[in-house]
Parts: C-alpha cells; sequence; structure tokens
C-alpha cells in the first residue's frame, strides 16, 4: 500500500520503523517486568560515543562500523553499570546516572572534535542525537529490519522461558533454565534493539520507545502473552506515524514525532485503559457508590429478595 | 539406604558477613525436616546454597548420591512468597504450569494434558475454583497454596520450602501441613524453614536447628529441648510461652 506524499525512500523507512517499534514494543515489556526500564535510557545514552568512534574509525559514514561501535559502547556500560552495583556501595540507579551521563558527556564531546573533521558536518552524525529517519537508505533498513526481526524471533521462540525467568528467575534456575544465560540473551536483544534504534529515533529518546508502549499495555490486559502482543503494536504503530508525520517536514528529527506518537497512545491507555484506566475506574466507583447509597430494601430486593 | 541431601562443610557469606559456618548434616528419606532457628541465622542462605542460588564459600552438597545439575528435575523449591512481584499479569493456574515447564522441554508448548495436570495440583490445594483468577487478587494464604501446587506438579522427591506458614491464615496453614504429610505418606522427603516454635512439634519429626552452624539436627522429641533451642536462640527466649533466661 502506498501512502499519499511519501517518496518511495520514505516508505521503506516507515517499514524499517514499522518493525523497529514492534522490536522495542517487546523488549520494553521484558524490562518493564525486570525493573531495568531505566536501564535502557543509561544504555542508549551510553551508546552515542561508540557511534562516534566508530565513524571516526572509519573516517566515512558506515553504518554497520557505526552501529557496532554502539553496541560496544552500550555494553561497555551495561558492565560498568553492573560492576559498580557489585563492587561498591552506590545502588544501580545511582551507577546508570553515572554512567549514562558520563557516557553522553564524552560522546558529545567526541561529536564536537568528529565535526569539525573535513566531511563529518555532512555526514549526518547529528541525526544520532535526536534521529532522522529520513537520512536512511534502504541498505539501512534492510539491516535495521534484520536485526530487530532476529529479537522479534527470539522472543517469540522462548516465549514460554521468558516468562518463567521475568516472573520467578530462582525457580526457573531450579527447572534447569540457566540465569546467566538468559540475562544474557535479554542485554543481548536489548542493546540490540537499541542500536537498531538510535539511528531512526536517537539516542536520547530510544528509551522512550522502549518503556512507553509497555506501560501503555499494562493498562489493557492482565495476560502477560497479550501485554507484549499489545506493547509490541503500540510500539510499531507509533514508529510508523512518528516516520509519517515526520516526513512531511523537511529536515524534522524522526525521534521526539515517534515518542510523541507513543505518548498520546499512553495518554488514551490511561483514560480508558480496560483495565485500571481512570475512565473505567471512575464509571466502577460511581457504580458502587450508588448502589451502595440505596436503602436497603431496594438493595435486597435488587438482589433476589433472598439475602437476609 | 542412601541419604537424600548430604551437606558438608557448607559455608556462604553476603558481602562480608558470613551468615553461614560449616553447616554439616545428612537428611534422610522420608522426613519432614523443619528448619528452625533466629532471625538471620541463615536459614534461608541455606537452602538458596545448597540449591545454588548463592554461591558458597566452601562445602560440598549432594542429592541423592550425585551433584545438583544432575538431578534438578527430583528437587522442587517453593521460594518466599514475597520474593516474587504478584503483580505479574498472569493466573493461579498458569503459575502451576510454571512447575511442568522442565517436562515439558524448553521451546515447547504447554498441552492439553499438562493443564490437567497442572489442575489436578490446584485441586489438591483446595484452589480449583481460583485457577483462572489473578495471581495479584488471590491472598498471601491462597498464594502460598499456588506455589506449593506449582511445586506438587514438579512431581519432586525432595521438596525444600522456605517459611511456606509465614503470615497464612489458620486455613491455608492447615491445608499445607496436610500436604506435606501427604507428600512424606508417598515417601517424599521435605525440609521447611520454619518460624513458629510452637508447632514444630505438632508438624514436625525431624528438627535442624541453625545459628550459622547447625546447634542440633535429629528427630523431633530427641533435638528439640529446652537445652538445645536455648543454644540456638541465646538467653532471650520465651519457651513454651514461658519466660526464661
Amino acid at each position: 500500500m502506498m501512502i499519499a506524499g511519501l517518496s518511495h525512500n520514505a516508505q521503506w523507512v516507515l517499514l524499517g520503523t514499522l518493525i523497529l517499534g514492534t522490536a522495542a514494543g517487546i523488549i520494553g515489556c521484558f524490562a518493564y517486568w525486570k525493573r531495568q526500564s531505566l536501564m535502557s535510557d543509561a544504555l542508549s545514552h551510553a551508546s552515542l560515543p561508540g557511534v562516534i568512534i566508530g565513524f571516526a574509525l572509519v573516517g566515512s559514514k558506515n553504518l554497520p562500523v557505526m552501529l557496532a561501535g554502539a553496541a560496544a559502547g552500550a555494553l561497555l556500560g551495561a558492565l560498568l553499570i553492573h560492576w559498580i552495583r557489585s563492587s561498591s556501595r552506590i545502588k544501580e540507579d545511582a551507577a546508570m546516572g553515572i554512567v549514562l551521563s558520563v557516557f553522553f558527556g564524552f560522546g558529545i564531546m567526541l561529536l564536537t572534535m568528529v565535526n569539525r573533521m573535513a566531511g563529518a558536518a555532512q555526514s549526518g552524525l547529528d541525526s544520532f542525537i535526536f534521529g532522522q529517519a529520513a537520512s536512511m537508505v534502504q541498505r539501512d533498513v534492510w539491516l535495521m529490519s534484520g536485526l530487530a526481526l532476529l529479537v522479534l524471533i527470539v522472543s517469540i521462540v522462548a516465549f514460554k522461558e521468558w516468562k518463567l525467568f521475568l516472573f520467578d528467575s530462582a525457580f526457573a534456575k531450579g527447572l534447569g533454565l540457566s540465569g546467566r544465560l538468559m540475562n544474557a540473551l535479554y542485554m543481548f536483544c536489548l542493546v540490540l534493539v537499541i542500536v537498531v534504534g538510535i539511528q531512526a529515533v536517537g539516542v536520547i529518546l530510544m528509551a522512550a520507545l522502549l518503556i512507553t508502549p509497555a506501560v501503555s499495555a499494562r493498562y489493557w490486559t492482565d495476560s502477560f502473552g497479550r501485554m507484549v502482543i499489545l506493547s509490541a503494536v503500540f510500539g510499531g504503530v507509533s514508529g510508523a506515524v512518528g516516520t509519517v508525520l515526520s516526513a512531511y517536514g523537511s529536515g524534522w528529527p524522526t525521534g521526539p514525532f515517534i515518542v510523541l506518537s507513543a505518548a498520546a497512545l499512553f495518554v488514551i491507555s490511561l483514560a480508558f485503559g480496560a483495565r485500571k484506566g481512570i475512565v473505567i475506574q471512575a464509571v466502577q466507583q460511581h457504580r458502587l457508590r450508588k448502589e451502595l447509597m440505596k436503602p436497603k430494601h431496594e438493595r435486597r430486593a435488587a438482589e433476589g429478595g433472598n439475602a437476609i | 539406604m542412601t541419604s537424600v541431601l548430604q551437606v558438608e562443610g557448607l559455608s556462604a557469606s553476603y558481602r562480608k558477613n558470613k551468615v553461614l559456618d560449616n553447616a554439616t548434616f545428612t537428611v534422610k528419606p522420608g522426613t519432614l525436616t523443619a528448619i528452625v532457628g533466629p532471625n538471620g541465622a541463615g536459614k534461608s542462605t541455606l537452602l538458596k546454597t545448597i540449591l545454588e542460588l548463592h554461591p558458597s564459600l566452601e562445602g560440598s552438597v549432594s542429592f541423592f548420591g550425585a551433584p545438583y545439575v544432575k538431578v534438578k528435575s527430583r528437587v522442587g523449591y517453593v521460594p518466599q512468597r514475597g520474593s516474587v512481584d504478584w503483580d505479574f499479569p498472569t493466573d493461579a493456574l498458569d503459575v502451576v504450569l510454571m512447575g511442568l515447564y522442565g517436562r515439558i522441554g524448553w521451546l515447547r508448548r504447554p498441552g492439553k494434558k499438562h493443564r490437567e495436570q497442572a489442575m489436578q495440583a490446584l485441586r489438591e490445594m483446595g484452589m480449583e475454583e481460583y485457577a483462572s483468577r489473578q495471581i495479584s487478587q488471590l491472598s498471601g494464604g491462597q498464594q502460598q497454596r499456588v506455589f506449593l501446587a506449582r511445586a506438587l506438579v514438579m512431581d519432586a522427591d525432595l521438596y525444600l520450602l522456605d517459611e511456606p506458614l509465614a503470615g497464612v491464615d489458620a486455613a491455608t496453614e492447615k491445608a499445607i501441613m496436610a500436604t506435606l504429610d501427604l507428600l512424606k505418606s508417598r515417601g517424599k522427603t521435605v525440609l521447611v524453614v520454619h518460624h513458629d516454635l510452637q508447632t514444630v512439634e505438632d508438624y514436625f519429626d525431624h528438627v535442624l536447628l541453625l545459628n550459622r552452624t547447625v546447634i542440633a539436627h535429629g528427630p523431633t522429641a530427641e533435638t528439640f529441648t529446652e537445652s538445645q533451642v536455648h543454644r540456638a536462640y541465646g538467653g532471650t527466649l520465651r519457651w513454651k510461652g514461658v519466660a526464661s533466661g
């Protein structure tokens, strides 16, 4: 299906952000139940210096190298957070705060330096901060979609194992499901989604695409499976809608539009969500109050008259 | 007859504090043992270290004469109720099904047969009508029964339970103890971290008194004596409702 007003390239980009959003929605659900939503924010910020170093090493915009750099940066950030937490009295949230700001600051410093190099200003390095889906070409989309599909497959094939691991990792271990393996797999998927997403969404806002769809989905369902599916749908829709909106202006960054789309879905979920939406709760409370305000004999009559 | 569980010289620590020091004991098959000791005595740590959920500093553990990895499916663990997030979006039956995941096989989906087995375990715990209830909407006692049903469905030979009677109502306490007795009558071995000294003699045939190391271990009648319990608890204990010490 062709979407009016979008160039051929933009349609490819749209497909890419749709798949990206879907993968982010799923991994975001896992992060939500691992109580590690903020970790995704720390890791995406930590990937920035890796991107710039990747660029500086090759001297031109080579996406695979830059994404490898981003993955290295994010993994180094994850290792540092783990190390700070386990070897000092500093708690995890503080460790994440430290890693996030230091890595991001370092990345911005490198970016400023590299931007002075010849040809760098045109390379679109800045787009990695707020995201610029329009700067992607078909080859980038293929790479991104391939990686995101890999994440999708890993989550779907081992769905039962993810659920067990996220609900009760100690019990999972007793059944022979290695906690180390699952943690490594989780970290692998999380870093992959971040790396895939930073070109389109940017390092600053990437975490919003991971966190928001999962939080929105929680308002609609009491089943883990349905929550993951809904989160994937919300993520995919946010990715696609944000891309389309940003394509209507020239040079508009994609990240903010994707995040605002995700936020709009969140506001709708918060208000009308079937599980704990504000409106539903208000209606239920109103009904309950009305029921309790009724005179006793009426209530008895309403219950069929057999309550004595 | 070989021992079900043999622990030798087991030590473990949290950061720099040695919470478990040179614990040695052997559990005989078909026994129902209470692990009793004051707060911070290392009761939960003992279970976790035995199950390799917490690293040991030294010592060895063997199950049925074999290392843990070889016999995982014969060992059922019921963690403390507070160890998981009960807000997790799932229902009671689904949690019980998790006990079958090892037998279903990794990456495979549970079938109708497994669902029926899980249902049967819920039935044994008197929880059949709550099968499709969200776990967040169960009472503490009901949650504990779901955990026990999940262990039952594993059909293990040795069960390790961490404070299954903590914060549950009288009805649940009865149901849980009835289940443990049933397991024992089927020849299973059960080890329970227990906090209520008043009920030890009624519920358990063996006692392991723990305070960082094993103070005493054996049949309840011989082991659960005032002097031994005093050694484990120190001077602040009220023995059978009478202040002493």
